[in-house]
C-alpha cells in the first residue's frame, strides 16, 4: 500500500474473524459489480459498507445474504463455507432498504414470520416477538398492519423481525435512508446500543458518510466494485490512503505537487497551487519526483490577522466567501496562485471581530495535518 | 380589510367547485345514461315481462298494467312464472349444472391461468410484451368463429381424433363433441384470457423483495408463494375468478355448439323458453332469477374483500 502513514498494525488478533470474504467476485454479463473483494469482520462489529451508487456495495450486502450467488470466490460465516447456501438456510438475516414488511400482515405476525419457519413452539414464538417488540418500543403496536405505522415505527418493526430470530449476522441495507433527518439521528444511537445490547455482528452498507462514522466500528470504502481503504472512521477521515477517500469522507482540499525532498521523517513537496513548499513532518513511501497529492481538511487550516509565529506552511490570502453555520465558520480563501482553499474555524467565543470579505489573512496548519496520497 | 377579499375569493372558490363539480357530473353521467338506456330499461322490460302472462299475440305477453272499460288501471302481477320455475327440477336443475360447470370451468382456468400470468409477469421485457400479445391474441377473431373451429377440431374425422389414431392410443375415432368435456374445454379456452389479464395485474405489482425477505426468514420458495405471493394476490383472483364465472354461469352459445342435447345449462333453457316455446314470461323469470343468484355472489365476494381489507 502507498499509504503516507507507517503506523503499527492493529493488533495482533486473538479469534479467527468471524466473516471472512475471499476474493469474491461477481459479474453480471460483462459487467464486474464486485471485484475480488476479501475482508474480514469480527464477532460484535458494526461494519459499514461505504460508497457511491453502483459501487456494489448492496452486490455484496446481497452476497452475504445469498440473493446472489458470487461468480468467484467464497464467503464463510463462523468458519463454514456458505458460498453455496440458499438464502432460506443461512444463518444471517437482513434488514432491507425498502424495510420489505408483509403488508397483509400484522406487526406480530410480521415479527413472528422467521420463527415460525423454524418451528418453533407457538409460546415461544409469543414470547420472543413480544420481547422483540418491546426492545424496539413497540409493545401495544401487535395488531396493527404496515400500512398503520410511520415510516420510523416500519424501521422498527423490520429490524425487530430481521433481529427474532437472533443471526449470527444482520445485514442492514440503508437501515436509516428512509427516515427524516431528526428521526435519523435519534435511531443511529438507538440501533448502535441494541447492537451492543444484543451481540450480533452488523453489516450495514450506506452512501451516507455521516451514517458511517455514527454507527460504525469499522469503515469499508468501496468504489468500482473494489474495497479502497478499511480501518475505523478515524483512520478513514485522518489516514486516507488514496484520493479517492480523503475526497469522499469528509471535504478537503487537495492540491498536485511533486516531492522535492524524501526523508524517512520529513518531505517537502513544491506544490505550484498553493505557491510554494509544503513541510510534512513524516515519510513517505514514493519514489522521488513522482507525482503526489496533499489533501488538507478545512478544520486544519487556522486563519489570522497577524502573521504566525511558524516558518513552514504559511500562506497569505484573501476571503472571498464566508458561510456562518453556528457552531464554526466556513470560509473560501483565495491565495494569490488563483487556488481557492476551504477553512473551517469553529466559533469559540460569542464576541469576537469575525473575519470580513475581502479580508487578506495568514493562514497556516501543522506540519502533522497534512495527507500525501499518491493515487 | 381582510374581510371581504377573503369572502369574494371564497366566492370564486366555491362558483369553481360548482363549475368544476358540472363539468365532472356530465363526465360521469354520460357512461351512466348509457347503462340506464340499454341495461336498465332493458332490464325493467324483463321484469315486467316476469310478472307478466303467456297470450297469442305480439309480443307473446299479457300487458301488466291495463286500463279496463270500466275505467280502471290494473296492476296484474302473476307470480306463476316463479313458482313454476321454482317448482319444476328441470330448471333447478338446469340452474345446478351452470353453476357446477361455470365452477368447475373457473377453477381450472384458475389452475391453468395462474402459472400462466406468473410466468409472463415474471419473463424478461420483450418476452412479456410477446407472451402478453399473445394472451390477447384470440379476440381478434370472433368469438363465434372460435368455438365453431373448435367444432371442426374435436369433430370425428377432426384433426385431434386423426392424431390420436395415428398415434395408435384409439383405433376408432372418438366422441369428442357434444360432451360434458367439449364444453369445460370451449369454456376454459374462451374465457381463460380473462383470468389471466387481472392475475397479471396483480403478479406484476407484488413487490419481489418481499419474497426475498420471505426467503431471507427462512422461508422455502414453494412455503413462500403460499404465505406471500398467493395471499398478496387474492384480488386479482378475486377479479378473475368473478371474470370467469359469471358470463360463464349464462353462458349459451358453448353448450349449444359443443355440448349434447342432454347438456342442460341455464342459457340454453332461457333460449329455448323465448324461442322454443315462446314463454317469454316463464324465460323471463328464469333470467331474473339468474341475475339475482350472480348478484349474491358478487356481492358477498365484495363483502368477504371489504372484511379483508379492514383486518
Amino acid at each position: 500500500m502507498n499509504s503516507v502513514v507507517a503506523r503499527a498494525e492493529t493488533p495482533a488478533r486473538a479469534v479467527a474473524p468471524y466473516v471472512r470474504i475471499d476474493r469474491l467476485t461477481k459479474r453480471f454479463g460483462d459487467f464486474v459489480a464486485v471485484r475480488q473483494v476479501s475482508l474480514e469482520i469480527q464477532r460484535g462489529e458494526i461494519f459499514c459498507l461505504l460508497g457511491g451508487s453502483g459501487c456494489g456495495k448492496t452486490t455484496l450486502l446481497r452476497m452475504l445474504a445469498g440473493f446472489e450467488t458470487p461468480t468467484e470466490g467464497a464467503i464463510y460465516i463462523d468458519g463454514v463455507d456458505v458460498t453455496q447456501v440458499p438464502p432460506y438456510e443461512r444463518p444471517v438475516n437482513m434488514m432491507f432498504q425498502s424495510y420489505a414488511l408483509f403488508p397483509h400482515m400484522t406487526v406480530a405476525q410480521n415479527v413472528a414470520f422467521g420463527l415460525k419457519q423454524d418451528g418453533t413452539a407457538r409460546p415461544e414464538i409469543e414470547a420472543r416477538v413480544q420481547e422483540m417488540l418491546a426492545l424496539v418500543q413497540l409493545d401495544g403496536y401487535e395488531k396493527r398492519k404496515p400500512h398503520q405505522l410511520s415510516g420510523g415505527q416500519r424501521q422498527r418493526v423490520a429490524l425487530a423481525r430481521a433481529l427474532v430470530k437472533r443471526p449470527k449476522l444482520l445485514l442492514l441495507d440503508e437501515p436509516l435512508g428512509a427516515l427524516d433527518k431528526k428521526l435519523r439521528e435519534r435511531t443511529q444511537f438507538e440501533l448502535v446500543n441494541l447492537q451492543e445490547k444484543l451481540g450480533v455482528t452488523f453489516v450495514i452498507v450506506t452512501h451516507d458518510q455521516e451514517e458511517a462514522m455514527t454507527l460504525a466500528s469499522r469503515i469499508g470504502v468501496m468504489r468500482a466494485g473494489e474495497i479502497l481503504q478499511v480501518g475505523t472512521p478515524a483512520d478513514i477521515y485522518e489516514f486516507p490512503n488514496s484520493r479517492f477517500v480523503a475526497d469522499f469522507i469528509g471535504s478537503v482540499n487537495m492540491a498536485e505537487g511533486r516531492l522535492v525532498e524524501d526523508e524517512p521523517d520529513h518531505v517537502r513537496i513544491e506544490c505550484a497551487q498553493l505557491g510554494g513548499i509544503v513541510y510534512v513532518d513524516h515519510g513517505v513511501s514514493s519514489p522521488p519526483d513522482a507525482p503526489v497529492s496533499v489533501a488538507i481538511r478545512p478544520e486544519k487550516i487556522q486563519l489570522s490577522r497577524e502573521r504566525p509565529a511558524q516558518q513552514d506552511n504559511v500562506l497569505q490570502g484573501v476571503i472571498t466567501g464566508i458561510a456562518y453555520l453556528g457552531d464554526a465558520t466556513r470560509y473560501l480563501v483565495r491565495l494569490p496562485t488563483g487556488f481557492l482553499l476551504r477553512v473551517t474555524a469553529p466559533n469559540v467565543f460569542r464576541h469576537e471581530e469575525r473575519l470580513q470579505h475581502d479580508e487578506c489573512v495568514w493562514l497556516h496548519w501543522h506540519a502533522s495535518s497534512p495527507v500525501v496520497v499518491t493515487r | 380589510m381582510s374581510g371581504p377579499a377573503t369572502r369574494g375569493a371564497r366566492l370564486a372558490r366555491r362558483i369553481a367547485a360548482i363549475r368544476g363539480g358540472v363539468g365532472r357530473r356530465a363526465v360521469i353521467a354520460l357512461p351512466y345514461a348509457w347503462l340506464a338506456v340499454f341495461f336498465l330499461v332493458p332490464f325493467l322490460i324483463v321484469l315486467k315481462i316476469a310478472f307478466s302472462n303467456i297470450q297469442l299475440s305480439m309480443p307473446p305477453v299479457e300487458p301488466v298494467v291495463t286500463w279496463t272499460a270500466d275505467h280502471v288501471l290494473q296492476l296484474r302481477l302473476h307470480f306463476s312464472n316463479f313458482t313454476f320455475v321454482f317448482g319444476d327440477r328441470l330448471y333447478l336443475a338446469a340452474f345446478a349444472n351452470s353453476l357446477q360447470v361455470a365452477g368447475v370451468s373457473t377453477l381450472l382456468a384458475l389452475l391453468i391461468g395462474y402459472p400462466m400470468a406468473y410466468g409472463i409477469a415474471r419473463a424478461p421485457g420483450t418476452w412479456r410484451n410477446i407472451l402478453f400479445l399473445l394472451v390477447v391474441l384470440p379476440f381478434f377473431t370472433s368469438f363465434l368463429l372460435r368455438v365453431y373451429a373448435w367444432m371442426g377440431l374435436l369433430g370425428r374425422s377432426g384433426p385431434i381424433n386423426a392424431l390420436l389414431m395415428q398415434l395408435g392410443i384409439t383405433h376408432a375415432p372418438l366422441q369428442l363433441l357434444q360432451t360434458d368435456f367439449a364444453v369445460y374445454l370451449g369454456m376454459v379456452y374462451s374465457y381463460l384470457p380473462f383470468m389471466v389479464l387481472p392475475l397479471y395485474s396483480a403478479i406484476e405489482k407484488l413487490d419481489l423483495t418481499l419474497l426475498e425477505a420471505a426467503a431471507d426468514l427462512g422461508c422455502r420458495p414453494t412455503k413462500a408463494f403460499f404465505a406471500i405471493t398467493l395471499p398478496l394476490t387474492k384480488e386479482g383472483i378475486f377479479a378473475g375468478c368473478l371474470l370467469v364465472f359469471i358470463p360463464a354461469v349464462g353462458e349459451y352459445v358453448i353448450p349449444a355448439l359443443l355440448g349434447g342435447p342432454d347438456t342442460l345449462m341455464i342459457g340454453r333453457v332461457v333460449w329455448d323458453e323465448f324461442f322454443g316455446n315462446r314463454d317469454w314470461p316463464v324465460a323471463s323469470a328464469l333470467a331474473i332469477v339468474l341475475l339475482v343468484v350472480l348478484s349474491g355472489f358478487v356481492l358477498l365476494l365484495q363483502r368477504v374483500q371489504a372484511q379483508e381489507g379492514d383486518a
